[in-house]
């Protein structure tokens, strides 16, 4: 890891001033995606900025019929938050499902979110639920806030805090993991609130997270694996790797998607 | 290269207070192992994936090569030494001894500060939850079984230790 200076700020708009300021500074919360990242001198910032003395970026709360996250709350805290398997079951099982225990005692939903791995989870909830995503300077929403892979709507100076999830009827994820990484090589998630439904799919799209709007368009009609029967997706747009080619991760976004919808 | 400023760094390990100037990059895992040569800590791997690394910060499992040592400022450590109570092993120890847990014991020291985890959040989970908890933990020898079984044994035998201690 190349040597940086390290800053532990009190507060969000200290953090923010010190990514506006210092040359080449990155924030740092869980560390679980930057610190691997920084040992194999992919990323080497100058300076880094660690959110973790800001306190208040790690509560839960419910608003009315929504569930507000801190930026830093643990995929942990998250997973065994009774509000959350209370209000959105889907989503703490999605959170107690990333990696393993001990990333997920670090990790953070905030950090996850930031990052928006092509292959990550968070990002398929965050966009089927229709999340806010809070920031020291505005409100997204999560349908413009992920730009492609690795690549968000956040300016240089921004600091997520908090992002908040209106609470669905039903909803449901289905991962279907790479079995050396176990990270999604497809992940489905499934929610309907009111009449709004969406199916998001991450770790199969060449651009990312997206939302597969004839699945939608499916289930507007009636929500059930029925109305699903014999829709397909193009391979064409989706990754294909060693572990998986564009026309696998096609027929598995079709399963998963069932699967999802069944388990809702 | 020119020297890069240290920054003071204060915690607690296995009990004792400590505290050192260390370059802001130093990772936990170099500080116990080079700073307090406290080498029961392995590193197996660069990619935050083995868990040969994995110590207690604040009561929970982490990856100590995945942890800045800044980021423990304040904490709470304990590593794989500081859980016998003098030459009297830990419950889970024991049992990783009694169960033939390890052959080669690279990866042990890790195995057990997860299992020990897992014990104080779950007491005493099925079979195939012990499996699912030991993902971020991988061991090149023994296929896993008698790991599996010790960790269960250790679990039950956390479990009789609590109600000890709750009776008493
Ligand atoms: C072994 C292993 C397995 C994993 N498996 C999975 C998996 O199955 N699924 C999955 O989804 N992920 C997985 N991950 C990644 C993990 O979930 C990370 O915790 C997450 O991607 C990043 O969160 P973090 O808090 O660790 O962020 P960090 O690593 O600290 O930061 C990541 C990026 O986000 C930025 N950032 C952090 N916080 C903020 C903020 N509040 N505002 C703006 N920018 C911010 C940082 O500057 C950095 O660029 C795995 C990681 C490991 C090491
Ligand atoms: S050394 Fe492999 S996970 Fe830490
Ligand atoms: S006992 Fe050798 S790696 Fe696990």
């Amino acid at each position: 890891m190349y040597a940086f200076t390290y800053l532990r700020p009190g507060s969000v708009r200290g953090a923010s001033k010190a990514l506006a300021t210092k040359e080449n500074a990155k924030l740092l919360a869980g560390g679980q995606t930057l610190l691997p990242t920084m040992k194999q001198r992919l990323a080497s910032p100058d300076h880094i900025v660690d959110l973790s003395q800001i306190d208040d970026l790690k509560n839960i709360e419910q608003k009315g019929r929504r569930i507000v996250i801190g930026a830093m709350a643990t995929h942990a805290s998250v997973a065994s938050s009774a509000l959350v398997r209370d209000n959105i079951p889907a989503l703490a099982a999605l959170a107690g499902g990333i990696g393993d225990p001990a990333v997920r005692h670090r990790g953070t939903i905030g950090g996850s979110v930031a990052n928006n791995d092509p292959a990550a989870d968070y990002p398929a909830a965050v966009l089927a639920l229709g999340a806010t995503i809070h920031t020291n300077k505005r409100k997204i929403a999560a349908d413009e806030f992920f730009a492609g892979l690795f690549t968000t709507a956040l300016e240089e100076d921004e600091v997520i805090t908090k992002i908040t999830f209106p609470m669905p009827s039903r909803a449901a994820y289905q991962k279907f993991r790479n079995p050396a990484s176990r990270y999604a090589l497809v992940g489905v998630f499934v929610a309907k609130r009111g009449r709004d439904i969406r199916v998001t799919v991450t770790g199969a799209g060449s651009n990312g997270v997206f939302r597969w709007s004839a699945a939608e368009a499916a289930l507007s009609k009636r929500f059930s694996v029925k109305s699903l029967e014999g829709l397909s997706i193009s391979a064409s747009g989706l990754n294909g790797d060693i572990h998986a080619s564009p026309e696998y991760r096609a027929h598995l976004i079709a399963v998963m998607t069932a699967r999802a919808v069944a388990a809702a | 290269m020119a020297q890069t400023p240290k920054i003071a760094v204060a915690m607690t390990v296995n009990g004792q207070d400590v505290s050192a100037r260390l370059e802001a990059r130093t990772l936990l895992v170099q500080y116990l192992r080079e700073g307090l040569r406290l080498t029961g800590t392995h590193v197996g791997c660069d990619t935050s994936q083995c868990g040969a690394c994995v110590v207690h910060v604040d009561g929970k499992a982490v990856k100590s090569c995945t942890i800045l040592a800044s980021q423990c400022e304040g904490a709470q450590v304990m590593t794989i030494e500081g859980l016998a109570h003098g030459d009297k092993l830990h419950p889970m120890q024991e049992a990783f001894r009694e169960h033939h847990g390890l052959q080669c014991g690279f990866c042990t020291p890790g195995m057990i500060m997860t299992a020990v985890d897992i014990a104080q959040r779950l007491g005493t989970p099925d079979e195939h939850t012990i499996r699912e908890e030991l993902e971020g933990n991988i061991c090149r020898c023994t296929g896993y079984h008698n790991i599996v079984k010790a960790i269960d044994a250790g679990c039950q035998e956390m479990a009789k230790g609590q109600h000890r201690q709750a009776a008493e």
